[in-house]
């Protein structure tokens, strides 16, 4: 199995997002991450879907997802033509004999401490996916209390853009 | 936009200064109207009560009132499978709506352009857990094409021309719009015809030339190739089309258990149906060809049996117009995305130029024409004493002739009427392929007959099919909807019972229905049928059989049921026990044909 990054631009309308998430579903495929938002075009999302899947699978879903009629474009984001970040929030153990070394680890990463309590630091790391993974692994010695993760969010390199040939067209 | 204007949706008026001042239900029924709609068929209740009232007095649409919403889901998949034009399903909220959820998941699977319109509670209520309240629109989302949730009157009119475009276009199915029981009270002013705005739907019609050129190539060089003709050829209306590739070609035709009719039975080049229930020439040519060109078929299960060993040395051309069931199930070395109408006739001039002329496959045909002569259809007398089934099926269809609809329920006397009625002409055969809906018989054939008044139409049915949705004989006796029905009363589920015959040691659990021969006989489909102010027979006799039949086919005044009491120890053959391989064909009990085995 492989990951594969998939990036929906989908009318904004009830239900869209049960629509897409209904057809991985039942067709039996697993969605590693899920990230849905606003465009800068009203009335239009796009969702970041992270699926692992062989190729031929692959062909499948996302011929069955442009069936569904919210759904306008579908493009799979190759890691090397693409950003891709993840977005992490996590709540560690940390007090005075600790603090100092787990700021250290943050500092590293540069990632940031975004709360403060005697007991434990909030840290926010954004990254590809190796460098949260490597992150939280490096957080892990010092006691991980609570963790919140965003989908994937990715977007093309160069000076193209989906919506723009989407609308053209 | 499609680049072909929806066969349903003609031309409408042009937009007035003065749009009118309606309400979301006179919305509904004017919608309808304007967009050609002759006929629909429904049942009220309360969240769909303010539609009723204009359509009561409305008259360029017919309403017919079923006597159950999955009677009225079924006959607009008979109305539309026969016709070719959208049926229509209206039903309240709530359980309304789920009774529909049968004939939708069924006219997805088969294909079926319908619309289904149903009431929703008050959007204030929604929610809530309000009475009769059902979320039909999550419910239906895996088996509609699409669905539209109504909040307001202004939508109303753009929601319902948008279901015709989408139902009706690209791969055909069924959609649902639930409007909500404010939307159809407020009064809002009419704009027709409405902007319809589907910026993520563009089905693809026109395939793409160099495939076309690479397909013709491939049925220039072939030695066994074979046209593998699914229910797209049906839906797509090319029929003319495909028979002028398949005579160019001189190839072998098999048409499946959707496509009966797309190609006439009596064309010399026509194998028949391939599949589980297949002839044996038609399952064995696909077995062994060098070449399929699937054309509106999508591999289901019941025709290649285990995918992995189906046609192992051929090379496949598919033609779909839904991108996604090519390479679905079986690689395709030539996709072709494409309405298949245009794809026949692109593909016949660019097989005239790569093959001038006819190609030789002498050799393969005279293979072919040797299981033909070795392994006709046919079937032998029951040993009980009893009617053969076979023989009653096959009665009706040379008695009534290819003119004639004939709708089947699911099970053996279905694989019957597909084996022993010979299709002329296609929109001749109607029944539920993909989802085998038990109940689809009478209410599609009554569906039929309202689509097609001068035709005669049949419901060939079971015993245990017929108990499922019987009721609607009361919606066509009193509507005047005069179809037939044969009930090929063997007294037990059949196929069940076939199978429990062959593979569970003749454990017969659960399958008697104490309807036939020696048994209690409850119900008695002749008062029953009578009940219903039908005109009822009862055959047990094979002398019989012609006489019954003739009388209903000049019975127009009323329905005709015709209880055919059969032999419950026939089976259907041949058959492809499930999970293997299409080599293991059986041409009856224990038999397959020699060479099969010699393969593995």
């Amino acid at each position: 199995m492989s990951s594969h990054v998939l990036s929906l631009l989908v009318e904004d309308k009830p239900g869209l997002l049960t629509r897409v998430a209904g057809l991985f579903a039942r067709r039996g495929f697993n969605i590693e991450s899920l990230a849905v938002g606003v465009t800068e075009v009203p009335g239009l999302s796009r969702i970041t879907v992270v699926v692992d899947v062989e190729d031929l699978p692959l062909e499948q879903v996302t011929k069955q997802l442009n069936k569904l009629v919210n759904v306008i474009k579908i493009v799979e984001l190759d890691p090397a033509q693409s950003v891709q970040r993840d977005h992490v929030l996590v709540k560690v153990r940390a007090d005075n004999a600790t603090r100092s070394n787990l700021i250290e680890v943050v500092n590293l990463f540069r990632a940031s401490v975004v709360d403060y309590a005697p007991d434990a630091l909030v840290v926010e790391v954004t990254g590809d996916r190796g460098k949260v993974e490597a992150f939280l692994r490096a957080v892990e010695p010092f006691g991980v209390k609570e963790l919140a993760q965003s989908g994937m969010l990715a977007i093309g390199r160069g000076g193209k853009s989906i919506t723009e040939r989407v609308l053209r067209g | 936009m499609p680049a072909e204007p929806a066969t349903a949706v003609p031309r409408p008026p042009a937009r007035t200064a003065s749009a009118p001042v309606l309400s979301g239900a006179e919305a509904v029924v004017r919608s309808l109207g304007l967009l050609g709609v002759t006929d629909v068929f429904g049942l009220p209740g309360g969240a769909i009560m303010p539609v009723y009232d204009p359509l009561m007095d409305d008259e360029s649409v017919r309403h017919i009132l079923v006597r159950h919403e999955q009677g009225a889901g079924h006959a607009a998949e008979g109305y539309a499978a026969a016709s070719g034009r959208v049926g229509v399903a209206i039903a309240t909220s709530g359980p309304g709506a789920t009774n529909l959820v049968t004939a939708i998941a069924d006219a997805y699977m088969d294909s079926v352009p319908i619309v289904c319109i149903t009431g929703q509670v008050f959007s204030t209520l929604m929610g809530t857990d309000a009475f009769q309240e059902a979320d039909i629109v999550g419910i239906t989302m895996p088996i509609t094409k699409h669905s539209f949730l109504v909040k307001t009157a202004e939508e109303i009119p753009g929601a319902i021309a948008a279901a015709f475009e989408i139902a009706s276009t690209g791969r055909p199915g069924p959609v649902l719009v639930d409007i909500t029981k404010d939307a159809q009270q407020a009064e809002v002013p009419f704009i027709w015809p409405p902007k319809i705005d589907l910026p993520g739907y563009r089905p693809v019609t026109k395939a793409h030339g160099k495939q076309i050129q690479a397909a013709a190539q491939l049925l220039a060089e072939a030695q066994k190739p074979v046209l593998y003709v699914g229910g797209g050829a049906i839906r797509s209306k090319a029929s003319e089309e495909l028979r002028t590739l398949a005579e160019s070609t001189g190839a072998p035709v098999v048409t499946t258990l959707m496509a009966r009719g797309a190609f006439p039975d009596s064309h010399p080049q026509h194998l028949g149906m391939p599949g589980m229930h297949g002839t044996v020439p038609a399952v064995l040519a696909l077995q062994e060809a060098d070449l399929i060109v699937a054309l509106g078929a999508r591999f289901d299960d019941r025709v290649t049996g285990k995918a992995s060993q189906f046609a192992p040395h051929a090379k496949i051309v598919h033609v779909d117009i839904d991108p996604a069931e090519i390479s679905k199930i079986r690689t395709a070395d030539v996709p072709i995305v494409g309405d298949l109408r245009d794809v026949l006739v692109d593909l016949d001039a660019a097989f005239r130029v790569a093959s001038p002329e006819k190609p030789d496959i002498a050799e393969w045909w005279s293979y072919l024409d040797g299981l033909r002569n070795e392994f006709p259809l046919g079937y032998s007398q029951p040993s009980d004493g009893l009617m053969s089934p076979q023989y009653v099926i096959q009665r009706i269809g040379e008695l009534t002739g290819p003119e004639g609809i004939y709708a089947a329920g699911v099970g053996q006397h279905q694989m019957w009427a597909a084996q022993f009625i010979k299709y002329e002409r296609p929109n001749a055969w109607l029944n539920s392929g993909g989802a085998g809906t038990m109940g689809y018989s009478v209410p599609a054939a009554m569906g039929a007959k309202v689509a097609e008044p001068d035709r005669v139409v049949w419901a060939i049915d079971g015993d245990g099919c017929f108990q499922m949705t019987n009721q609607e004989l009361a919606t066509c006796a009193i509507n005047n909807i005069p179809i037939k029905v044969a009930i090929i009363n063997n007294s037990s589920l059949g196929m069940v019972r076939q199978w429990q015959t062959l593979f569970f040691d003749g454990r017969h659990s659960h399958t008697d229905l104490n309807t036939g021969h020696g048994t209690v006989r409850i119900p008695d489909f002749v008062k029953l049928a009578e009940a219903y102010g039908c005109l009822a027979l009862r055959v047990e006799k094979e002398e019989d059989v012609d006489a019954a039949i003739k009388t209903a086919l000049e019975t127009n005044d009323r329905p005709v049921v015709i209880d055919f009491v059969v032999s419950a120890d026939a089976m259907v053959w041949p058959m492809v026990p499930q999970g293997v391989s299409n080599s293991y064909v059986q041409y009856a009990r224990d038999h397959s044909p020699a060479f099969a085995e010699q393969e593995d």
